[in-house]
């Protein structure tokens, strides 16, 4: 059968994104991915020029919504970093408290988007249910469900008060009961097994030559995690990166739902080690000089490129974000699968485009 | 599926996990940043909302003639992220734990109040 071009996305039933890519076909079997990007490109890295350095933080949250907080929580490490402010403990665990929550939520939610791409609604349905707790904590601990706009150069807005942190540990101890009940579903399934086990293989080496970032490049086999740069309270907080070896969807999956009840167990332990004390530290000055800042996101490395001038404006912000690292692994899973495989595969890596085009 | 039928026989005998909406509404959270109000009477028009607001869609204008001094913001560009409420020197500024309501235009909230004097420092 002759070779023919099928257009995958920008709009597609399990898309929540515009990704374009160019399916090579021939019967039925994928023989290359040809991606395009840029659908959704709204420059907000430009918005330096005309934001100050506090500003642009309420910018760099609305760079994604689903890591909304981790994304100005990597901005203000930045910042504070060039400037020389010391951020106090307390605000540390907090914003350590914080990102553990947007990134079980942010799994939790792909964790459905998932189960609906294979076409398993009523696993969708559960993962969702349980995420409505995270995004109530979130709600009810910031004032706002997704863009938390919690954090602050020197430190945090909100304190958490006790009988918020008892709240807080409920919801999270019924969150992982409801987590662990469909944990057989996700990971044992007849069904779920045949659609992901062995689907869009990406080995260790290509994993690492290719650059893949966080669940990805964990669920090739490489124990590589962000967090384990001791950032923010990360430092007194035990922890081990997950791995998985198969590096199919399956083992993705895997990583992500396994990551999800640690991210319970490490808001328990920032929850737990929270010292009192001041919130914020106070910020005089504008930052001057450059810097490189990394933190782990849901999807993996996101790295932050700072550049001031001693102006209140900064001379360039750049963000490379971790879905950007995880396109061309991507393209080397796809060639030699089915092109009913095709979304799943797509979905496996979490693509998050907003982030990739900003 | 048999791995889901426990998960389906207890959502089949557990009660709903929604609410009737319209008719049965939560209570919303106490930290809430739901609606952006302004205290007019409080108000000094320093314009600190204006300058520190990420979105921009605060305008604070004084006319020293007539005494006035107009606060005006755009609940359209608003990104409710309350550091207007955090700077302001006043707390006029407030925000209410309520949804703001849904309009079929687009109308600026616009508050004109009277301009207050400096209070004189005691002498010494």
């Amino acid at each position: 059968m002759a070779r023919t071009i099928i257009p995958f996305g920008p709009q597609h039933p399990v898309l929540p994104e515009p990704l374009h890519v160019k399916l090579v076909v021939e019967d039925e079997i994928v023989l290359e991915a040809i991606p395009a990007l840029g659908y959704v490109h709204r420059g907000l890295e430009k918005l330096a020029e005309i934001r100050d350095y506090h500003q642009m933080i309420q910018v760099v949250e609305r760079v994604c919504g689903i890591c909304s907080n981790i994304h100005s929580m990597c901005y203000c490490q930045g910042i504070e970093e060039i400037m020389g402010i010391e951020v106090p403990r307390r605000a540390e665990y907090l914003r350590t408290a914080w990102s553990e929550l947007h990134r079980m939520h942010s799994h939790l939610l792909w964790l459905g988007l998932f189960a609906d791409a294979f076409g398993f609604e009523a696993l969708f349905m559960q993962f969702w249910r349980i995420r409505e707790r995270i995004m109530d904590i979130n709600e009810a601990t910031t004032g706002s469900r997704v863009i938390t706009s919690v954090n602050i150069v020197g430190g945090v807005r909100q304190d958490l008060t006790p009988e918020m942190c008892s709240w807080i540990l409920s919801e999270l101890d019924t969150a992982e009961k409801e987590i662990k009940e469909i944990q057989n579903t996700i990971m044992d399934d007849y069904t779920v097994c045949h659609r992901t086990k062995g689907v869009g293989v990406l080995t260790k080496e290509q994993a690492y030559e290719l650059g893949a970032a966080g669940p990805t490049l964990r669920g090739s086999g490489v124990a590589s995690d962000m967090r384990l740069l001791k950032y923010s309270a990360f430092d007194k907080i035990d922890f081990e990166p997950i791995v998985e070896t198969a590096g199919d969807c399956w083992a993705r999956s895997t990583v992500r739902f396994r990551e999800t009840l640690q991210s319970v167990d490490l808001v328990r332990q920032a929850l737990a080690g929270m010292p009192q004390g001041d919130l914020a530290a106070p910020c005089k000055g504008n930052p001057e000089g450059e810097i490189i800042t990394r933190v782990e996101q849901p999807r993996g490395e996101c790295l932050y490129y700072i550049k001031g001038s001693g102006k209140k404006f900064l001379d360039r912000v750049r963000i490379r974000t971790p879905t950007f690292a995880n396109v061309p692994p991507l393209l080397a899973m796809l060639p030699n699968c089915e092109l009913a495989d095709v979304p799943v595969i797509i979905l496996s890596i979490d693509p998050c485009i907003s982030c990739t085009e900003r | 599926m048999l791995n889901m039928t426990p998960t389906v026989l207890k959502n089949l005998l557990s009660k709903s996990s929604t609410r009737m909406y319209p008719i049965e509404k939560r209570e919303p959270f106490e930290r809430y940043r739901g609606e952006l109000f302004n205290n007019i009477d409080e108000c000094i028009f320093c314009k600190k909302c204006q300058i520190k607001c990420p979105s921009q869609c605060i305008t604070v204008t004084k006319d020293k003639e007539s005494g006035t001094g107009t606060w005006i913001c755009d609940p359209f560009a608003c990104v409710y992220c309350s550091i207007c409420v955090d700077a302001c020197p006043t707390q006029s500024l407030y925000m209410k734990p309520v949804h703001r309501a849904p309009s079929a235009e687009r109308d600026m909230m616009e508050q004109t109040g009277k301009i207050k004097l400096p209070k004189k420092k005691a002498k010494k």
